[in-house]
Protein backbone atom coordinates (compact mmCIF):
# COMPACT_ATOMS: atom_id res chain seq x y z
CA UNK A 1 0.00 0.00 0.00
CA UNK A 2 1.98 2.92 -1.29
CA UNK A 3 -0.51 5.54 -0.12
CA UNK A 4 0.23 6.67 3.44
CA UNK A 5 -2.26 8.69 5.43
CA UNK A 6 -0.37 11.37 7.36
CA UNK A 7 -1.53 14.51 9.15
CA UNK A 8 -0.49 16.60 6.15
CA UNK A 9 -2.73 14.54 3.82
CA UNK A 10 -2.24 11.46 1.68
CA UNK A 11 1.37 10.74 0.71
CA UNK A 12 2.14 8.48 -2.23
CA UNK A 13 5.36 6.50 -2.52
CA UNK A 14 6.34 3.85 -5.02
CA UNK A 15 7.10 1.26 -2.33
CA UNK A 16 6.18 0.66 1.26
CA UNK A 17 8.97 0.65 3.84
CA UNK A 18 8.93 -3.15 3.97
CA UNK A 19 9.27 -3.45 0.19
CA UNK A 20 12.14 -0.96 0.15
CA UNK A 21 13.98 -2.90 2.87
CA UNK A 22 13.45 -6.18 1.01
CA UNK A 23 14.88 -4.69 -2.18
CA UNK A 24 17.87 -3.33 -0.30
CA UNK A 25 18.51 -6.78 1.19
CA UNK A 26 18.29 -8.42 -2.24
CA UNK A 27 20.84 -5.99 -3.65
CA UNK A 28 23.17 -6.65 -0.71
CA UNK A 29 22.87 -10.40 -1.25
CA UNK A 30 23.50 -10.02 -4.99
CA UNK A 31 26.65 -7.95 -4.49
CA UNK A 32 27.92 -10.41 -1.86
CA UNK A 33 27.46 -13.35 -4.25
CA UNK A 34 29.25 -11.43 -6.99
CA UNK A 35 32.26 -10.72 -4.76
CA UNK A 36 32.40 -14.33 -3.59
CA UNK A 37 32.34 -15.61 -7.21
CA UNK A 38 35.04 -13.11 -8.16
CA UNK A 39 37.20 -14.50 -5.36
CA UNK A 40 36.69 -18.11 -6.48
CA UNK A 41 37.57 -17.33 -10.09
CA UNK A 42 40.62 -15.41 -9.00
CA UNK A 43 41.83 -18.33 -6.88
CA UNK A 44 41.39 -20.74 -9.76
CA UNK A 45 43.28 -18.57 -12.24
CA UNK A 46 46.97 -19.02 -12.89
CA UNK A 47 47.78 -15.35 -12.82
CA UNK A 48 51.29 -15.98 -14.16
CA UNK A 49 49.79 -16.74 -17.58
CA UNK A 50 47.44 -13.81 -17.45
CA UNK A 51 50.08 -11.22 -16.56
CA UNK A 52 52.11 -11.95 -19.66
CA UNK A 53 49.05 -12.11 -21.93
CA UNK A 54 49.62 -8.67 -23.53
CA UNK A 55 53.19 -9.69 -24.27
CA UNK A 56 52.15 -12.97 -25.91
CA UNK A 57 49.34 -11.30 -27.84
CA UNK A 58 51.78 -8.70 -29.08
CA UNK A 59 54.18 -11.45 -30.06
CA UNK A 60 51.51 -13.32 -32.07
CA UNK A 61 50.35 -10.10 -33.70
CA UNK A 62 53.96 -9.41 -34.66
CA UNK A 63 54.32 -12.83 -36.23
CA UNK A 64 50.91 -12.59 -37.96
CA UNK A 65 51.62 -9.34 -39.73
CA UNK A 66 51.86 -8.80 -42.55
CA UNK A 67 49.36 -11.45 -43.72
CA UNK A 68 50.71 -13.83 -46.32
CA UNK A 69 48.76 -12.45 -49.27
CA UNK A 70 49.97 -15.09 -51.74
CA UNK A 71 48.16 -17.73 -49.66
CA UNK A 72 44.83 -16.33 -50.94
CA UNK A 73 45.03 -18.54 -54.04
CA UNK A 74 44.57 -21.67 -51.96
CA UNK A 75 41.67 -20.06 -50.06
CA UNK A 76 39.21 -19.48 -52.93
CA UNK A 77 38.07 -23.08 -53.04
CA UNK A 78 37.48 -23.52 -49.29
CA UNK A 79 35.70 -20.16 -49.27
CA UNK A 80 33.41 -21.33 -52.07
CA UNK A 81 32.78 -24.54 -50.07
CA UNK A 82 31.88 -22.44 -47.04
CA UNK A 83 29.37 -20.41 -49.04
CA UNK A 84 27.88 -23.59 -50.46
CA UNK A 85 27.58 -25.20 -47.03
CA UNK A 86 25.71 -22.15 -45.73
CA UNK A 87 23.44 -21.75 -48.76
CA UNK A 88 22.56 -25.40 -49.39
CA UNK A 89 22.21 -26.00 -45.64
CA UNK A 90 19.80 -23.09 -45.35
CA UNK A 91 17.74 -24.26 -48.34
CA UNK A 92 17.50 -27.80 -46.99
CA UNK A 93 16.55 -26.46 -43.57
CA UNK A 94 13.75 -24.32 -45.04
CA UNK A 95 12.31 -27.26 -46.97
CA UNK A 96 12.10 -29.25 -43.74
CA UNK A 97 11.09 -26.32 -41.51
CA UNK A 98 7.94 -25.36 -43.45
CA UNK A 99 5.95 -28.54 -42.73
CA UNK A 100 7.20 -28.60 -39.15
CA UNK A 101 6.04 -25.01 -38.68
CA UNK A 102 2.56 -25.78 -40.02
CA UNK A 103 2.34 -28.80 -37.71
CA UNK A 104 3.51 -26.72 -34.75
CA UNK A 105 1.31 -23.64 -35.20
CA UNK A 106 -1.76 -23.81 -33.00
CA UNK A 107 -4.10 -22.68 -35.76
CA UNK A 108 -2.93 -25.08 -38.47
CA UNK A 109 -1.84 -28.21 -36.59
CA UNK A 110 -3.97 -31.27 -37.37
CA UNK A 111 -3.89 -32.33 -33.74
CA UNK A 112 -2.85 -30.12 -30.84
CA UNK A 113 -2.66 -33.15 -28.59
CA UNK A 114 -0.44 -35.52 -30.59
CA UNK A 115 1.17 -33.84 -33.61
CA UNK A 116 2.00 -30.47 -32.09
CA UNK A 117 4.18 -31.82 -29.25
CA UNK A 118 6.19 -33.86 -31.77
CA UNK A 119 6.74 -30.81 -33.96
CA UNK A 120 7.75 -28.76 -30.93
CA UNK A 121 10.15 -31.50 -29.89
CA UNK A 122 11.80 -31.40 -33.32
CA UNK A 123 12.14 -27.64 -33.00
CA UNK A 124 13.61 -27.73 -29.50
CA UNK A 125 15.99 -30.64 -30.11
CA UNK A 126 17.45 -29.32 -33.36
CA UNK A 127 17.79 -25.83 -31.94
CA UNK A 128 19.43 -26.75 -28.67
CA UNK A 129 22.47 -28.52 -30.15
CA UNK A 130 25.21 -26.35 -31.65
CA UNK A 131 26.07 -26.93 -35.30
CA UNK A 132 29.66 -27.74 -34.32
CA UNK A 133 28.37 -30.66 -32.24
CA UNK A 134 26.03 -31.74 -35.04
CA UNK A 135 29.06 -31.67 -37.37
CA UNK A 136 31.10 -33.85 -34.99
CA UNK A 137 28.27 -36.39 -34.83
CA UNK A 138 27.70 -36.35 -38.59
CA UNK A 139 31.39 -36.74 -39.41
CA UNK A 140 31.33 -39.92 -37.38
CA UNK A 141 28.24 -41.08 -39.28
CA UNK A 142 28.79 -39.94 -42.89
CA UNK A 143 32.49 -39.19 -42.86
CA UNK A 144 34.33 -35.85 -43.09
CA UNK A 145 33.71 -33.39 -45.90
CA UNK A 146 31.42 -30.70 -47.19
CA UNK A 147 28.31 -32.90 -47.14
CA UNK A 148 28.56 -33.41 -43.38
CA UNK A 149 28.81 -29.63 -43.04
CA UNK A 150 25.69 -29.07 -45.13
CA UNK A 151 23.68 -31.57 -43.13
CA UNK A 152 24.93 -30.13 -39.83
CA UNK A 153 23.90 -26.60 -40.85
CA UNK A 154 20.56 -27.85 -42.17
CA UNK A 155 19.64 -29.74 -39.00
CA UNK A 156 20.75 -26.91 -36.74
CA UNK A 157 18.63 -24.42 -38.73
CA UNK A 158 15.35 -26.39 -38.82
CA UNK A 159 14.37 -25.48 -35.29
CA UNK A 160 15.26 -21.82 -35.69
CA UNK A 161 13.36 -21.39 -38.96
CA UNK A 162 10.38 -23.50 -37.89
CA UNK A 163 10.02 -21.63 -34.61
CA UNK A 164 10.01 -18.17 -36.17
CA UNK A 165 7.73 -19.37 -38.97
CA UNK A 166 5.17 -21.00 -36.70
CA UNK A 167 5.02 -17.84 -34.61
CA UNK A 168 4.30 -15.93 -37.83
CA UNK A 169 1.58 -18.45 -38.72
CA UNK A 170 -0.04 -18.02 -35.32
CA UNK A 171 -0.14 -14.24 -35.76
CA UNK A 172 -1.99 -14.18 -39.09
CA UNK A 173 -5.24 -12.32 -39.54
CA UNK A 174 -7.90 -14.98 -39.00
CA UNK A 175 -10.65 -13.22 -40.95
CA UNK A 176 -8.75 -13.66 -44.24
CA UNK A 177 -8.66 -17.40 -43.57
CA UNK A 178 -12.35 -17.30 -42.68
CA UNK A 179 -13.16 -15.52 -45.93
CA UNK A 180 -11.32 -18.09 -48.04
CA UNK A 181 -12.94 -20.94 -46.09
CA UNK A 182 -16.36 -19.42 -46.71
CA UNK A 183 -15.90 -19.67 -50.49
CA UNK A 184 -15.91 -23.47 -50.23
CA UNK A 185 -12.14 -23.81 -50.68
CA UNK A 186 -10.40 -27.02 -49.64
CA UNK A 187 -7.91 -27.19 -46.76
CA UNK A 188 -4.93 -26.93 -49.10
CA UNK A 189 -6.50 -24.01 -50.95
CA UNK A 190 -7.18 -22.21 -47.67
CA UNK A 191 -3.50 -22.62 -46.87
CA UNK A 192 -2.35 -21.42 -50.29
CA UNK A 193 -4.65 -18.40 -50.40
CA UNK A 194 -5.45 -17.54 -46.79
CA UNK A 195 -2.19 -18.29 -44.99
CA UNK A 196 0.78 -18.36 -47.40
CA UNK A 197 0.43 -14.77 -48.68
CA UNK A 198 0.26 -13.55 -45.09
CA UNK A 199 3.45 -15.30 -43.97
CA UNK A 200 5.44 -14.75 -47.19
CA UNK A 201 7.29 -11.64 -45.95
CA UNK A 202 8.13 -13.33 -42.64
CA UNK A 203 9.35 -16.39 -44.53
CA UNK A 204 11.67 -14.35 -46.75
CA UNK A 205 13.01 -12.47 -43.75
CA UNK A 206 13.68 -15.67 -41.80
CA UNK A 207 15.40 -17.33 -44.78
CA UNK A 208 17.81 -14.46 -45.36
CA UNK A 209 18.45 -13.99 -41.64
CA UNK A 210 19.30 -17.66 -41.16
CA UNK A 211 21.51 -17.68 -44.28
CA UNK A 212 23.41 -14.76 -42.81
CA UNK A 213 23.92 -16.65 -39.51
CA UNK A 214 24.90 -19.83 -41.36
CA UNK A 215 27.72 -18.08 -43.25
CA UNK A 216 29.31 -17.40 -39.84
CA UNK A 217 28.61 -20.86 -38.51
CA UNK A 218 29.97 -22.63 -41.58
CA UNK A 219 33.34 -20.83 -41.27
CA UNK A 220 34.10 -22.78 -38.09
CA UNK A 221 32.77 -26.16 -39.21
CA UNK A 222 36.14 -26.94 -40.81
CA UNK A 223 37.70 -26.98 -37.35
CA UNK A 224 36.15 -30.40 -36.82
CA UNK A 225 36.70 -31.52 -40.41
CA UNK A 226 33.33 -30.71 -41.98
CA UNK A 227 34.76 -28.79 -44.93
CA UNK A 228 35.10 -25.12 -45.70
CA UNK A 229 37.58 -22.44 -44.76
CA UNK A 230 37.78 -23.60 -41.13
CA UNK A 231 39.83 -26.56 -42.31
CA UNK A 232 42.53 -24.19 -43.57
CA UNK A 233 42.35 -22.22 -40.34
CA UNK A 234 42.89 -25.37 -38.30
CA UNK A 235 45.81 -26.48 -40.46
CA UNK A 236 47.50 -23.07 -40.33
CA UNK A 237 47.14 -22.81 -36.55
CA UNK A 238 48.56 -26.28 -36.03
CA UNK A 239 51.66 -25.39 -38.00
CA UNK A 240 51.90 -21.98 -36.26
CA UNK A 241 51.67 -20.29 -39.66
CA UNK A 242 50.41 -17.00 -38.18
CA UNK A 243 50.57 -14.93 -41.39
CA UNK A 244 48.19 -17.45 -42.97
CA UNK A 245 45.90 -17.34 -39.94
CA UNK A 246 45.63 -13.57 -40.14
CA UNK A 247 44.77 -13.74 -43.85
CA UNK A 248 42.08 -16.37 -43.22
CA UNK A 249 40.55 -14.22 -40.46
CA UNK A 250 40.49 -11.25 -42.84
CA UNK A 251 38.81 -13.36 -45.54
CA UNK A 252 36.18 -14.61 -43.07
CA UNK A 253 35.54 -11.03 -41.96
CA UNK A 254 35.09 -9.95 -45.56
CA UNK A 255 32.71 -12.85 -46.28
CA UNK A 256 30.59 -11.99 -43.24
CA UNK A 257 30.46 -8.31 -44.13
CA UNK A 258 29.39 -9.14 -47.69
CA UNK A 259 26.71 -11.60 -46.49
CA UNK A 260 25.39 -9.01 -44.05
CA UNK A 261 25.17 -6.46 -46.85
CA UNK A 262 23.40 -8.91 -49.18
CA UNK A 263 20.88 -9.98 -46.55
CA UNK A 264 20.12 -6.37 -45.61
CA UNK A 265 19.51 -5.58 -49.29
CA UNK A 266 17.30 -8.62 -49.84
CA UNK A 267 15.29 -8.01 -46.68
CA UNK A 268 14.77 -4.39 -47.64
CA UNK A 269 13.56 -5.40 -51.09
CA UNK A 270 11.06 -7.98 -49.86
CA UNK A 271 9.49 -6.47 -46.77
CA UNK B 1 -35.21 -21.14 -49.34
CA UNK B 2 -33.24 -20.81 -46.12
CA UNK B 3 -34.86 -22.19 -43.03
CA UNK B 4 -33.37 -22.18 -39.54
CA UNK B 5 -35.03 -24.52 -37.07
CA UNK B 6 -34.29 -24.31 -33.36
CA UNK B 7 -30.76 -23.21 -34.14
CA UNK B 8 -28.76 -23.13 -30.92
CA UNK B 9 -25.17 -22.24 -30.23
CA UNK B 10 -23.59 -22.62 -26.81
CA UNK B 11 -19.94 -21.66 -26.58
CA UNK B 12 -17.48 -23.68 -24.51
CA UNK B 13 -17.52 -20.87 -21.94
CA UNK B 14 -21.21 -21.64 -21.39
CA UNK B 15 -22.43 -18.48 -23.11
CA UNK B 16 -25.60 -19.20 -25.02
CA UNK B 17 -25.20 -17.08 -28.15
CA UNK B 18 -28.29 -18.43 -29.91
CA UNK B 19 -31.35 -19.80 -28.16
CA UNK B 20 -33.40 -21.98 -30.50
CA UNK B 21 -33.71 -19.44 -33.32
CA UNK B 22 -36.37 -20.12 -35.96
CA UNK B 23 -36.13 -18.11 -39.15
CA UNK B 24 -37.50 -18.50 -42.65
CA UNK B 25 -35.96 -16.55 -45.53
CA UNK B 26 -37.78 -16.84 -48.88
CA UNK B 27 -35.59 -16.64 -51.98
CA UNK B 28 -34.80 -13.15 -53.15
CA UNK B 29 -35.54 -11.49 -49.82
CA UNK B 30 -33.03 -9.08 -48.32
CA UNK B 31 -33.32 -8.85 -44.57
CA UNK B 32 -31.43 -6.90 -41.96
CA UNK B 33 -30.40 -8.39 -38.65
CA UNK B 34 -30.14 -5.76 -35.94
CA UNK B 35 -29.36 -5.97 -32.27
CA UNK B 36 -26.85 -4.85 -29.66
CA UNK B 37 -23.25 -6.05 -29.65
CA UNK B 38 -23.12 -9.58 -28.32
CA UNK B 39 -26.71 -10.36 -29.29
CA UNK B 40 -25.51 -13.21 -31.50
CA UNK B 41 -25.77 -11.60 -34.94
CA UNK B 42 -22.33 -12.68 -36.12
CA UNK B 43 -22.76 -16.11 -34.57
CA UNK B 44 -26.06 -16.54 -36.39
CA UNK B 45 -24.69 -15.95 -39.87
CA UNK B 46 -21.53 -17.95 -39.14
CA UNK B 47 -23.66 -20.88 -37.98
CA UNK B 48 -25.37 -20.88 -41.37
CA UNK B 49 -22.18 -21.61 -43.36
CA UNK B 50 -20.65 -23.36 -40.35
CA UNK B 51 -17.65 -21.14 -39.85
CA UNK B 52 -19.03 -21.60 -36.34
CA UNK B 53 -20.41 -25.06 -35.58
CA UNK B 54 -23.98 -24.83 -34.27
CA UNK B 55 -24.65 -26.84 -31.11
CA UNK B 56 -28.05 -28.09 -32.20
CA UNK B 57 -30.92 -27.36 -34.56
CA UNK B 58 -30.91 -27.42 -38.32
CA UNK B 59 -30.12 -25.09 -41.21
CA UNK B 60 -32.02 -26.00 -44.37
CA UNK B 61 -30.67 -24.46 -47.58
CA UNK B 62 -33.22 -25.63 -50.11
CA UNK B 63 -33.58 -29.33 -49.35
CA UNK B 64 -30.14 -29.75 -47.78
CA UNK B 65 -29.60 -29.75 -44.04
CA UNK B 66 -26.23 -28.01 -43.76
CA UNK B 67 -25.66 -29.13 -40.17
CA UNK B 68 -25.60 -32.79 -41.19
CA UNK B 69 -23.02 -32.49 -43.97
CA UNK B 70 -19.52 -33.96 -44.02
CA UNK B 71 -16.49 -31.84 -44.88
CA UNK B 72 -16.58 -32.32 -48.67
CA UNK B 73 -20.33 -31.83 -49.01
CA UNK B 74 -20.15 -28.76 -46.78
CA UNK B 75 -17.52 -27.23 -49.08
CA UNK B 76 -19.82 -27.81 -52.05
CA UNK B 77 -22.74 -26.12 -50.30
CA UNK B 78 -20.58 -23.20 -49.15
CA UNK B 79 -20.20 -22.26 -52.81
CA UNK B 80 -23.92 -21.36 -52.79
CA UNK B 81 -23.41 -18.91 -49.89
CA UNK B 82 -21.35 -15.80 -50.54
CA UNK B 83 -20.02 -13.98 -47.49
CA UNK B 84 -19.09 -10.31 -47.05
CA UNK B 85 -17.14 -9.16 -44.01
CA UNK B 86 -16.86 -6.13 -41.76
CA UNK B 87 -13.12 -5.63 -42.23
CA UNK B 88 -13.40 -6.74 -45.88
CA UNK B 89 -11.20 -9.80 -45.15
CA UNK B 90 -9.42 -9.50 -48.48
CA UNK B 91 -6.10 -11.27 -48.77
CA UNK B 92 -4.07 -8.10 -48.45
CA UNK B 93 -0.98 -9.19 -50.35
CA UNK B 94 -2.83 -10.53 -53.40
CA UNK B 95 -4.10 -8.42 -56.26
CA UNK B 96 -7.70 -7.34 -56.70
CA UNK B 97 -8.13 -9.89 -59.51
CA UNK B 98 -6.72 -12.73 -57.40
CA UNK B 99 -9.04 -11.75 -54.58
CA UNK B 100 -12.08 -11.78 -56.85
CA UNK B 101 -11.08 -15.09 -58.42
CA UNK B 102 -10.58 -16.62 -54.98
CA UNK B 103 -14.37 -16.74 -54.89
CA UNK B 104 -14.09 -19.55 -57.44
CA UNK B 105 -11.82 -21.70 -55.25
CA UNK B 106 -14.67 -24.07 -54.52
CA UNK B 107 -15.00 -24.80 -58.26
CA UNK B 108 -11.37 -25.19 -59.41
CA UNK B 109 -8.79 -27.79 -58.41
CA UNK B 110 -5.84 -27.15 -56.12
CA UNK B 111 -3.11 -26.98 -58.78
CA UNK B 112 -5.10 -24.73 -61.06
CA UNK B 113 -5.76 -22.35 -58.18
CA UNK B 114 -2.13 -22.47 -57.05
CA UNK B 115 -0.83 -21.62 -60.53
CA UNK B 116 -3.69 -19.11 -61.03
CA UNK B 117 -4.89 -20.84 -64.20
CA UNK B 118 -8.60 -20.12 -63.78
CA UNK B 119 -10.99 -20.99 -66.60
CA UNK B 120 -11.47 -18.10 -69.04
CA UNK B 121 -15.18 -17.97 -68.19
CA UNK B 122 -14.28 -17.22 -64.56
CA UNK B 123 -11.88 -14.47 -65.61
CA UNK B 124 -14.54 -12.97 -67.91
CA UNK B 125 -17.05 -13.01 -65.07
CA UNK B 126 -14.50 -11.39 -62.74
CA UNK B 127 -13.99 -8.56 -65.23
CA UNK B 128 -17.76 -8.16 -65.62
CA UNK B 129 -18.23 -7.91 -61.86
CA UNK B 130 -15.33 -5.51 -61.39
CA UNK B 131 -16.80 -3.39 -64.16
CA UNK B 132 -20.20 -3.49 -62.47
CA UNK B 133 -18.75 -2.12 -59.19
CA UNK B 134 -16.53 0.35 -61.05
CA UNK B 135 -13.14 -1.14 -60.21
CA UNK B 136 -12.05 -2.68 -63.47
CA UNK B 137 -9.08 -0.29 -63.71
CA UNK B 138 -7.86 -1.54 -60.31
CA UNK B 139 -7.70 -5.23 -61.29
CA UNK B 140 -3.91 -5.40 -61.06
CA UNK B 141 -3.53 -3.34 -57.87
CA UNK B 142 -2.71 -5.08 -54.63
CA UNK B 143 -5.66 -5.20 -52.22
CA UNK B 144 -3.84 -3.22 -49.53
CA UNK B 145 -3.51 -0.24 -51.88
CA UNK B 146 -7.30 0.24 -51.98
CA UNK B 147 -9.51 2.47 -49.85
CA UNK B 148 -12.13 1.00 -47.51
CA UNK B 149 -15.03 1.44 -49.90
CA UNK B 150 -13.06 -0.04 -52.80
CA UNK B 151 -12.02 -3.02 -50.71
CA UNK B 152 -15.60 -3.72 -49.75
CA UNK B 153 -16.54 -3.64 -53.45
CA UNK B 154 -13.88 -6.24 -54.13
CA UNK B 155 -15.30 -8.26 -51.22
CA UNK B 156 -18.72 -8.05 -52.87
CA UNK B 157 -17.28 -9.26 -56.20
CA UNK B 158 -15.58 -12.17 -54.45
CA UNK B 159 -18.89 -13.21 -52.91
CA UNK B 160 -20.88 -12.82 -56.15
CA UNK B 161 -18.47 -14.72 -58.41
CA UNK B 162 -19.35 -17.81 -56.37
CA UNK B 163 -22.71 -17.55 -58.11
CA UNK B 164 -24.46 -17.92 -54.75
CA UNK B 165 -28.13 -18.23 -53.91
CA UNK B 166 -27.66 -16.47 -50.60
CA UNK B 167 -25.45 -13.68 -49.31
CA UNK B 168 -24.31 -13.62 -45.69
CA UNK B 169 -23.22 -10.09 -44.91
CA UNK B 170 -21.50 -9.31 -41.62
CA UNK B 171 -21.47 -5.60 -40.73
CA UNK B 172 -20.61 -4.45 -44.26
CA UNK B 173 -20.51 -0.76 -43.35
CA UNK B 174 -19.10 -0.72 -39.82
CA UNK B 175 -15.62 0.34 -41.01
CA UNK B 176 -16.83 2.87 -43.59
CA UNK B 177 -17.78 6.54 -43.56
CA UNK B 178 -21.51 7.45 -43.80
CA UNK B 179 -21.52 8.23 -47.53
CA UNK B 180 -19.58 5.11 -48.51
CA UNK B 181 -21.78 3.08 -46.16
CA UNK B 182 -24.87 4.10 -48.09
CA UNK B 183 -23.22 3.42 -51.43
CA UNK B 184 -22.15 -0.04 -50.32
CA UNK B 185 -25.60 -0.86 -48.90
CA UNK B 186 -27.25 0.39 -52.08
CA UNK B 187 -24.85 -1.67 -54.20
CA UNK B 188 -25.48 -4.84 -52.20
CA UNK B 189 -29.24 -4.40 -52.40
CA UNK B 190 -29.19 -3.58 -56.13
CA UNK B 191 -27.05 -6.61 -56.91
CA UNK B 192 -29.35 -8.84 -54.85
CA UNK B 193 -32.32 -7.51 -56.81
CA UNK B 194 -30.56 -7.99 -60.16
CA UNK B 195 -29.67 -11.57 -59.39
CA UNK B 196 -32.63 -12.54 -57.25
CA UNK B 197 -30.38 -13.24 -54.28
CA UNK B 198 -31.54 -13.58 -50.73
CA UNK B 199 -29.35 -11.83 -48.18
CA UNK B 200 -28.97 -11.63 -44.44
CA UNK B 201 -27.26 -8.38 -43.50
CA UNK B 202 -25.95 -7.85 -39.97
CA UNK B 203 -26.00 -4.18 -39.31
CA UNK B 204 -25.54 -1.82 -36.38
CA UNK B 205 -27.04 1.15 -38.08
CA UNK B 206 -30.82 1.00 -37.71
CA UNK B 207 -31.49 4.02 -39.93
CA UNK B 208 -29.37 2.59 -42.72
CA UNK B 209 -31.16 -0.74 -42.45
CA UNK B 210 -34.57 0.93 -42.64
CA UNK B 211 -33.52 2.73 -45.80
CA UNK B 212 -32.69 -0.36 -47.81
CA UNK B 213 -34.31 -3.59 -46.67
CA UNK B 214 -37.79 -5.10 -46.79
CA UNK B 215 -37.62 -6.97 -43.53
CA UNK B 216 -35.90 -6.43 -40.20
CA UNK B 217 -35.09 -9.05 -37.57
CA UNK B 218 -34.26 -7.82 -34.08
CA UNK B 219 -32.02 -10.08 -32.04
CA UNK B 220 -31.49 -9.75 -28.30
CA UNK B 221 -29.56 -12.20 -26.11
CA UNK B 222 -29.74 -14.82 -28.86
CA UNK B 223 -33.50 -14.59 -29.33
CA UNK B 224 -35.59 -13.01 -32.06
CA UNK B 225 -37.60 -10.21 -30.46
CA UNK B 226 -38.71 -8.42 -33.62
CA UNK B 227 -39.59 -9.67 -37.07
CA UNK B 228 -41.37 -7.30 -39.40
CA UNK B 229 -41.20 -4.38 -41.75
CA UNK B 230 -38.68 -1.54 -41.24
CA UNK B 231 -41.55 0.88 -40.58
CA UNK B 232 -42.75 -1.14 -37.62
CA UNK B 233 -39.65 -0.27 -35.63
CA UNK B 234 -41.19 2.06 -33.07
CA UNK B 235 -39.29 3.48 -30.08
CA UNK B 236 -40.91 0.77 -27.97
CA UNK B 237 -39.63 -1.95 -30.27
CA UNK B 238 -36.13 -0.48 -30.34
CA UNK B 239 -36.17 -0.32 -26.54
CA UNK B 240 -37.11 -3.97 -26.50
CA UNK B 241 -34.15 -4.81 -28.79
CA UNK B 242 -31.46 -2.50 -27.48
CA UNK B 243 -32.67 -1.31 -24.07
CA UNK B 244 -33.76 2.07 -22.76
CA UNK B 245 -32.67 5.06 -24.86
CA UNK B 246 -34.22 8.06 -26.59
CA UNK B 247 -35.04 6.67 -30.03
CA UNK B 248 -36.91 9.60 -31.55
CA UNK B 249 -33.77 11.03 -33.19
CA UNK B 250 -32.89 7.71 -34.81
CA UNK B 251 -36.27 7.21 -36.39
CA UNK B 252 -36.80 10.81 -37.48
CA UNK B 253 -33.43 10.95 -39.14
CA UNK B 254 -34.00 8.09 -41.47
CA UNK B 255 -33.73 10.48 -44.40
CA UNK B 256 -31.06 12.65 -42.79
CA UNK B 257 -27.71 12.19 -41.15
CA UNK B 258 -26.30 8.85 -40.16
CA UNK B 259 -27.05 8.04 -36.55
CA UNK B 260 -25.14 5.52 -34.57
CA UNK B 261 -27.95 3.56 -33.01
CA UNK B 262 -26.05 0.92 -31.14
CA UNK B 263 -23.50 1.64 -28.46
Amino acid sequence: MPVLETEGGAVWRKRTTGQAMARWAMWLLGVAIFIWCWQRISDATTWFFVWDAPEIAGDILGRATPPRWSYINTLWEPLWDTLNIATLGTLAALVMAVPVAFLAARNTTPSALFVRPIALLIIVSTRSINSLIWALLLIAIIGPGVFAGIVAIAIRSIGFCAKLLYEAIEEIDRTQVEAITATGASRMQVMAYGIVPQIAPAFAGIAVFRWDINIRESTVLGLVGAGGIGLQLQASMNTLAWPQVSLILLVILAAVVVSEWVSAKVRGAII
Amino acid sequence: MLKLQKLTKTYKTGDQALKAVDLDVPSGQVLALIGPSGAGKSTLIRCINRLVEPTSGSVMLGDVDLTKLGAAALRRERRRMGMIFQEYALVERLTVMENVLSGRLGYVGFWRSLTRRYPQSDVDEAFRLLDRVGLVHMADKRADELSGGQRQRVGICRALIQNPALLLVDEPTASLDPKTSRQIMRLICELCAERGLAAIINIHDVALAQMFVQRVIGLRFGEIVYDGSPNGLTPDKLTEIYGEEDWEATIENVEGEEVEAAE
